[in-house]
């Protein structure tokens, strides 16, 4: 029962928790102790060291900003402009509060209000949608279009949209890159004929992509009036992120096993049964090597492109809340990036996991 | 001195006996300092349900007059055929049984048997092919390990699977590329047990390159030495006239045994 457990949290890369698992069975409490130190205790510590690194950090900045206003006060407008603003700042008033890196606690605290905030909204949500049901039909039944709640979108709102969208560009980037990279994987004259192209287009900004989807998708969607946001967003992370993959493909494609190719011919396959029984299933690790490195990619270059496309997602809220200014608006983009962080590491994790899986030889994978 | 009836040199057979013909097989591999001549002059003759064994030093040519064979490697000049008839390029006629066990890693002992089966009998029903594979594997000794995936199984246990493919398309000529040279002595010795177990059933027309004397002899009907290259060619044919069914211990125990051993000795250190 606890080996399949401890199976299951190994292959979702939980590997860390194994320890516990076997101390709390009792099993060789020496060098599970010694282990749980290692990899629990240890990095736990490291963890804490950064936030006292951030505390420090932020506390120095935090003074350096409320010297140069006290200072500025007392150098524009004298004496008693500065003891203001003095008492302004120490009293904790949000009006003077210095603007800058906000401290651990700052940002916890806007963690929570961002949830309290999605909290409100959804139940804001739920009661627009009971008021406008009745309504939502009656119009229906004309032939009209619903009214639909345009409020402001939470935070958890703004995640969603962005998983949604990455997921949306990564399943492109796989229809594009995988096919043509096996296409060119299996001709050594179309690998070469194509490689100016790859070479050339893979290392393009994610903002160049961005503008060159705008030029196109905005002219194709000339005519209907739907928000043209997501479909750019999307299409430009496929764009910018597929290369990791196509690049893959066409490696794995072309360096399968010189054994495996002799086998198949000598059994003389047909070239479909060679290219589904031998060539695709050798070259799958290095594809799923390429995906994760495509998904990682995907991840990160969405942020950027929904910050300058302003198609909602997390890119935009951090956009916004810089743009916004507002007290708190420092602490929430340090939220942001976190939440931004600890994603990408779950979606690397998810990939890791099916790369595992796939990978014929099963000690492979980083 | 050697009594001589043992020792035969190349001789012609006669059309209807042969199986394998190679004739003034040449292989030569363009170099930037000129052509490097690996074969010439090369004739070799195997009859019908023979088993050769090949030996020579290592990068004499015998892997690519095999491959030659096997149409993986083409012919420069000369040619091959089987029961008369040149051959193009690989086909299922010629099983190979390469010297890794070169199985899919992600397929089953049995799927990757049937890889093969599946092409060479088109019209058999699935039934009938599965049994194929299992019969097969079942004489290789694997009749436990039908669905176990090729990368859990032992090196040893691989190339099993690797004989039973070669057997299973029931080819007219069966080529091994020194089948045996990565095992250990132990493993080694049962897979010939298993090789020439299931060969005695099937009588496939077997060449094979070993770097083994004793393997060579205890296989063989006939051991063919090759002389060092380049430009190498058939030095000397031993003919070793064991009865078969053969066993070990009566091959090891036979008054021929170290002549037959010594005279091989003798060409290879010479």
């Amino acid at each position: 029962m606890s080996d399949k457990l401890i199976k299951i949290i190994r292959f979702i890369g939980l590997g860390f928790l194994e320890p516990i698992i076997r101390l709390s069975r009792g099993e060789e409490p020496r060098k599970n102790g010694i282990l749980i130190l290692k990899i629990i205790i240890a990095p736990l510590a490291s963890v804490l060291l950064f936030i006292g690194v951030w505390q420090t950090g932020s506390t120095a900045l935090f003074n350096k900003e409320a010297n140069y206003r006290i200072e500025k006060a007392l150098k524009d407008q004298g004496q008693k402009a500065a003891d203001e603003m003095k008492l302004c700042i120490d009293s904790g008033d949000i009006s003077c509060q210095p603007n800058t890196l906000p401290s651990p606690s700052q940002v916890n605290a806007s963690f929570k209000t961002l949830l309290k905030d999605h909290k409100a909204i959804s139940i804001d949500k739920k009661n627009f949608k009971e008021k406008t049901a009745a309504l939502n039909k009656q119009r229906n039944a004309e032939g009209k279009d619903p009214i639909v709640y345009t409020g402001r979108p939470s935070f958890v709102d703004q995640i969603k949209t962005s998983i949604k969208t990455v997921f949306a560009g990564f399943l492109l980037a796989i229809l594009i890159a995988v096919p043509i990279g096996v296409i060119i994987g299996l001709s050594d004259t179309l690998r070469s004929s194509f490689n100016w192209l790859i070479q050339i287009f893979k290392p393009v900004s994610p903002v160049v992509w961005l503008l060159l989807v705008f030029m196109i998708v905005k002219t194709l969607t000339k005519d209907s009036d739907t928000d043209s946001s997501f479909i750019i967003s999307f299409i430009s992370v496929g764009l910018c992120s597929m290369w990791a993959t196509l690049v893959n493909t066409a490696m794995g494609v072309s360096t399968v096993d010189k054994d495996f190719i002799n086998v198949a011919k000598v059994l003389k396959l047909g070239p479909l049964q060679k290219v589904f029984k031998v060539i695709l299933p050798s070259s799958l690790p290095l594809i799923f090597t390429g995906l994760r490195i495509t998904l990682s990619v995907a991840w990160m270059v969405l942020i950027a492109i929904e910050l300058l496309a302003q198609s909602p997602g997390l890119g935009s809220f951090v956009w916004e809340e810089f743009q916004n200014g507002a007290n708190d608006s420092n602490s929430k983009i340090i939220v942001a990036m976190f939440v931004i962080g600890i994603i990408g590491f779950l979606l690397d994790r998810l990939m890791l996991a099916i790369q595992k899986f796939v990978s014929f030889n099963k000690n492979e994978g980083i | 001195m050697m009594p001589t009836k043992i020792f035969k040199k190349q001789e012609k057979f006669a059309p209807a006996e042969v199986m394998l013909d190679l004739h003034d097989l040449k292989k030569v591999y363009p170099t930037p300092k000129g052509d490097y001549v690996v074969l010439e002059h090369l004739d070799l003759q195997v009859k019908k349900e023979e088993f050769v064994t090949i030996i020579g030093h290592s990068g004499c040519g015998k892997t690519t007059m095999l491959s030659m064979i096997a149409g993986l490697n083409p012919i420069s000049d000369g040619g091959i055929s089987v029961l008369g008839t040149s051959i193009k390029g690989p086909g299922p006629d010629r099983g190979v049984i390469f010297q890794s066990p070169s199985l899919m890693p992600w397929m089953t002992a049995l799927e990757n048997v049937k890889l093969g089966v599946r092409k060479v009998f088109p019209h058999a029903t699935k039934k009938q092919k599965e049994d194929i594979c299992k019969y097969y594997l079942n004489k290789v000794g694997l009749d436990g390990s039908f669905n176990k995936k090729a990368s859990e199984l032992s090196q040893g246990m691989q190339q099993r699977v690797g004989i039973a493919r070669a057997f299973a398309i029931k080819p007219k000529v069966l080529l091994l590329d020194e089948p045996f040279g990565m095992l250990d002595s132990l493993t080694r010795g049962e897979l010939q047990d298993v090789l020439i177990e299931i060969w005695n059933k099937e009588k496939i027309t077997a060449v094979m390159i070993t770097h083994d004397v004793d393997e060579a002899i205890f296989l063989a009907d006939r051991v063919i030495m090759m002389t060092s290259g380049p430009s190498a060619k058939i030095g000397d044919i031993l003919s070793i006239d064991f009865e078969r069914p053969r066993t070990r211990k009566a091959v090891i125990g036979h008054d021929d045994y170290y002549k037959y051993r010594k005279y091989l000795i003798d060409f290879l250190e010479h």
